[in-house]
C-alpha cells in the first residue's frame, strides 16, 4: 500500500517547489491540531503543580520558568509526603472513583451480555412478535439513541425512589446500560453479519446446540467486536454526568460529579482543581491509548459497507 | 406471544409437536404462575399503598424482582412449549423486556407527571391539573430560547463536519507518524465533558490568568471575555463541545477515506484532474454516505448537550447559552418543578422525534439523488 501510495502523492504534485509547500502545510496542520488537543490537558497537568502565583503569572514550562510542587496532589492527598498519612479528601475521591469503576464496568458488561444476545438473534433468526418483524426490532433498539437523558430523567428520579433505588450504584448501572445498549447492539449487529454462517451450521451438525454454537464457535470469532463495544461503552458510562447528578447524592456520586461540585466552589484553588481533573481524566486517557485500535473498530461499525 | 418463521435455508424448524404434551403443560403452569404471581403482588402494593389494606411492602421493589421472576418464566415457558424455536426468542429475550422496561413504562409515566401540578418543595404534592403546563410551556420565553439555541448549536455540526473532514484527510494523506497524530487526535474525546468544562472553559478560558485569554489579549482583543456576552458565550460553548467531538466524526469519515478504492482516484488523475477538481468531483460525492451517517449520529448526541452548560455557564448569561437539558435540568434543580420540567421534556422528546425522522428521510433522498 505505501508504495502505491508515496508514487501518487509524487505523481500528483509536479513540482518539487509545490511538493515541499504541500508538505509543510501538512506538517503544520497537523501540529497546529495537535497542539489544539494536547494543551489543554497539558495545562491541567502542569496546573496541578503550580503555586497561586505561578498560576496567576502565567508560567506554563515545569523546570523552567516554575518550580513544580506537590500542591495540588497533596490536597487530594496523594502526593507523595501524604499518600500515608490518612486524608478524608483522598478517601472521598477513591470512594467516587470505585462508584464510577463499577457502575462504569459493570454497565457495560450487563449491555455488552444483552446486547450481543440480542444483535445475535437479530442477525441470525427471523423473529415475529405479533405484528413486529426483525426490522421493527431493531428500529425499536436503535430509535432508543435519539432519547435524550432529560426524558427519563424525572419520571426515573420518581420510579427510583419508588423502588428504592435512588442514589445507588445498580440504579446507574441500569439506566447506563439502558444508554449504551442501542450502541452496543449497532456494533454487534456489524460483528456477527460479519461472520459466515457456515460455521453455525457446521457447529450444529456436529450436534452442539442452537446456544452451544453460539458461545463455543460464534463468541470466540466475535470477541474483538464485543472488546470494542466495551470500551465505547466504557467511555460514555465513565463521563456520564447528568443521570449521575441528578439520581446520586451521597453513595453513589460518580468522579464527574464530584469534578462538578468542586468547581462551583473553590474559586481560585486551581492547583487542586488540576489535580482532580487529571485523576479524574487519567484512567481514560491511558485506556484511550492503550486500546485505541479497538475504539475506533467501535466507532466506525457498521458505518463504511 | 413469540411466533418465527425459520429462513428456508439456515434453520429447520423442529416441528412444534415432537414436544410431549407434559412438557408443554408445564411450560404453561410455569407462565400462568409467574403472571398471577407477578399480578397479585402489584394488586397487594396498589391496595396497600392508597391505604386500603395494611398488607404490603414499604417499597415497590419486591415488584422488580417480580418482574424479574416474571421474565426468566417467560424465557421457561418459550424453550418448554416450543422447543429449538423458544431457545431462539431467548436471545432476543432479556433486552426485550429490559428495554421495554426502563423506557416504556417510565415514558409513559412521564407523560402523565407532565400533566400534573407537581412540586417537591411544596407541601401539596401532586395534582392533575391537565394541560395547564403545557400552556405555560407556550408562553414561556426561556423555553423559547432553550429552543432557539439547540437550532444554532445543532447548526453548528456543519462547522465540526468541515473541520473532521479536513482533519481525516490529513491523516489519511501520505505522513510520518500517523498512529500518533491519530491518538493525540482522539483524545478529547476521551475527557469527561464536565472535566473539560473546568480545564478549558473554567481555567484555560479564565478572563485574568488563563493562557487562551492572555493570547487573546496578544492578539489585539482588549477585552477577552468568553462566557459574559450572549453571543460570545453561545461560541465558546459550541467550540468547547466541537472540541471534545469532531474526533467523533473525524474517525468516522477517516475509516470511510480509507475504505474508497485508489482505482477512482487514479483514473481521476489520469484523466487530468487537478487535486481541487478531485476532491469535489470524486472524494467528496464518493463520502457522502459516510458523510451522512457521521452527521446524524453527531446532531443526535448534539441534542443531548447538557454537561458543559450545567457545568460552566449554569445557562448563564442570562439563559443565553441554555440548552433544552440544562434549561430543563435547572428547572427541576433549582425550583424543584418536576412536572412542568417533565412536560417541557416530553415536548422536547417529540420535537426532536419529529426532526430526526425527517432528518433520516431527507438525507436518504438526499444520498440516493445525488448518487
Amino acid at each position: 500500500m505505501s508504495v502505491q501510495t508515496t508514487d501518487y502523492t509524487v505523481s500528483e504534485i509536479r513540482s518539487p517547489a509545490a511538493f515541499i509547500t504541500s508538505r509543510v502545510f501538512i506538517y503544520g496542520a497537523l501540529v497546529f491540531w495537535a497542539f489544539v488537543c494536547l494543551f489543554p490537558i497539558y495545562w491541567t497537568i502542569t496546573t496541578s503543580f503550580k503555586s497561586a502565583v505561578d498560576v496567576t503569572q502565567g508560567h506554563l514550562i515545569p523546570f523552567v520558568d516554575f518550580t513544580p510542587d506537590w500542591k495540588g496532589w497533596r490536597s487530594l492527598g496523594l502526593s507523595p509526603d501524604s499518600i500515608f498519612q490518612t486524608s478524608t479528601v483522598r478517601d472521598e475521591f477513591f470512594k467516587r472513583f470505585m462508584n464510577s469503576v463499577i457502575t462504569s464496568v459493570g454497565a457495560s458488561a450487563l449491555a455488552i451480555i444483552i446486547g450481543s444476545l440480542a444483535a445475535y438473534g437479530l442477525v441470525r433468526y427471523r423473529y415475529k412478535f405479533a405484528w413486529f418483524r426483525n426490522e421493527d426490532i431493531s428500529f425499536f433498539f436503535l430509535s432508543q439513541l435519539i432519547l435524550p437523558p432529560v426524558v427519563l430523567a424525572l419520571p426515573f428520579l420518581v420510579l427510583y425512589r419508588e423502588v428504592a433505588l435512588l442514589d445507588t450504584r445498580i440504579g446507574l448501572v441500569l439506566l447506563y446500560t439502558l444508554m449504551v445498549l442501542p450502541i452496543v447492539i449497532w456494533i454487534m449487529r456489524d460483528q456477527f453479519n460479519s461472520i459466515p454462517v457456515e460455521l453455525e451450521e457446521a457447529a450444529l451438525v456436529d450436534g452442539l446446540s442452537i446456544w452451544g454454537a453460539f458461545f463455543r464457535i460464534v463468541m470466540p470469532i466475535a470477541l474483538p467486536g464485543m472488546v470494542a463495544a466495551f470500551i465505547l461503552a466504557m467511555v460514555l458510562c465513565w463521563n456520564e454526568y447528568f443521570f449521575a447528578a441528578l439520581l446520586t447524592s451521597t453513595d453513589a456520586k460518580t468522579i464527574p460529579v464530584m469534578v462538578a461540585s468542586q468547581t462551583g466552589s473553590q474559586g481560585i484553588n486551581w492547583w487542586s482543581m488540576a489535580a482532580l481533573a487529571t485523576a479524574a481524566i487519567a484512567p481514560l486517557a491511558i485506556i484511550g491509548i492503550a486500546l485505541e485500535r479497538y475504539l475506533i473498530m467501535g466507532m466506525t461499525a457498521g458505518s463504511v459497507k | 406471544m413469540a411466533e418465527q418463521t425459520s429462513t428456508a435455508n439456515a434453520w429447520p424448524a423442529n416441528p412444534a409437536d415432537l414436544i410431549p404434551a407434559g412438557r408443554k403443560r408445564l411450560g404453561w403452569g410455569l407462565l400462568a404462575a409467574a403472571t398471577l404471581g407477578l399480578l397479585a403482588i402489584i394488586v397487594v402494593q396498589i391496595l396497600y399503598k392508597t391505604e386500603m389494606s395494611t398488607v404490603g411492602f414499604d417499597t415497590w421493589r419486591p415488584v422488580v424482582y417480580a418482574y424479574i421472576l416474571w421474565g426468566a418464566a417467560l424465557g421457561a415457558w418459550q424453550v418448554l412449549t416450543r422447543g429449538e424455536d423458544g431457545q431462539r426468542a431467548l436471545f432476543l429475550l432479556p433486552a426485550l423486556l429490559f428495554t421495554i422496561a426502563m423506557v416504556i413504562f417510565p415514558t409513559l409515566f412521564g407523560f402523565y407527571i407532565a400533566l400534573t401540578d407537581w412540586n417537591l418543595s411544596s407541601f401539596t404534592g401532586r395534582r392533575f391539573n391537565g394541560l395547564d403546563n403545557f400552556w405555560q410551556m407556550l408562553a414561556d420565553p426561556y423555553y423559547r430560547n432553550a429552543l432557539l439555541n439547540m437550532v444554532l448549536y445543532v447548526l453548528a455540526v456543519l462547522v465540526e463536519y468541515v473541520v473532521a473532514f479536513g482533519l481525516a484527510l490529513l491523516l489519511n494523506a501520505q505522513i510520518r507518524a500517523r498512529k500518533f497524530f491519530r491518538v493525540v487526535f482522539l483524545l478529547p474525546l476521551m475527557l469527561s465533558p464536565v472535566a473539560v468544562s473546568w480545564m478549558v472553559g473554567k481555567s484555560l478560558m479564565e478572563y485574568r490568568f488563563g493562557p487562551a485569554a492572555t493570547l487573546a489579549r496578544h492578539l489585539g482583543w482588549d477585552n477577552p471575555a468568553f462566557f459574559s456576552d450572549p453571543i460570545t458565550a453561545r461560541i465558546s460553548i459550541m467550540m468547547l463541545d466541537a472540541w471534545t467531538f469532531i474526533p467523533f466524526m473525524m474517525i468516522m469519515l477517516l475509516a470511510g477515506l480509507q475504505a474508497m478504492s485508489r482505482e477512482v482516484l487514479e483514473a481521476a488523475r489520469v484523466d487530468g484532474a487537478t487535486a481541487w477538481q478531485t476532491f469535489w468531483q470524486v472524494t467528496f460525492p464518493l463520502m457522502l454516505p459516510v458523510s451522512v451517517t457521521a452527521v446524524i449520529l453527531r446532531i443526535i448526541f448534539k441534542l443531548k448537550l447538557a454537561d458543559i452548560i450545567i457545568t460552566l455557564t449554569s445557562g448563564g448569561p442570562g439563559g443565553a447559552t441554555d440548552s433544552v437539558s440544562s434549561f430543563i435540568y435547572r428547572e427541576y434543580r433549582d425550583r424543584s418543578n418536576v412536572g412542568y420540567g417533565t412536560m417541557l421534556a416530553m415536548a422536547y422528546l417529540i420535537i426532536i422525534v419529529v426532526f430526526v425522522t425527517w432528518l433520516l428521510k431527507v438525507a436518504s433522498r438526499f444520498v440516493r439523488n445525488v448518487n
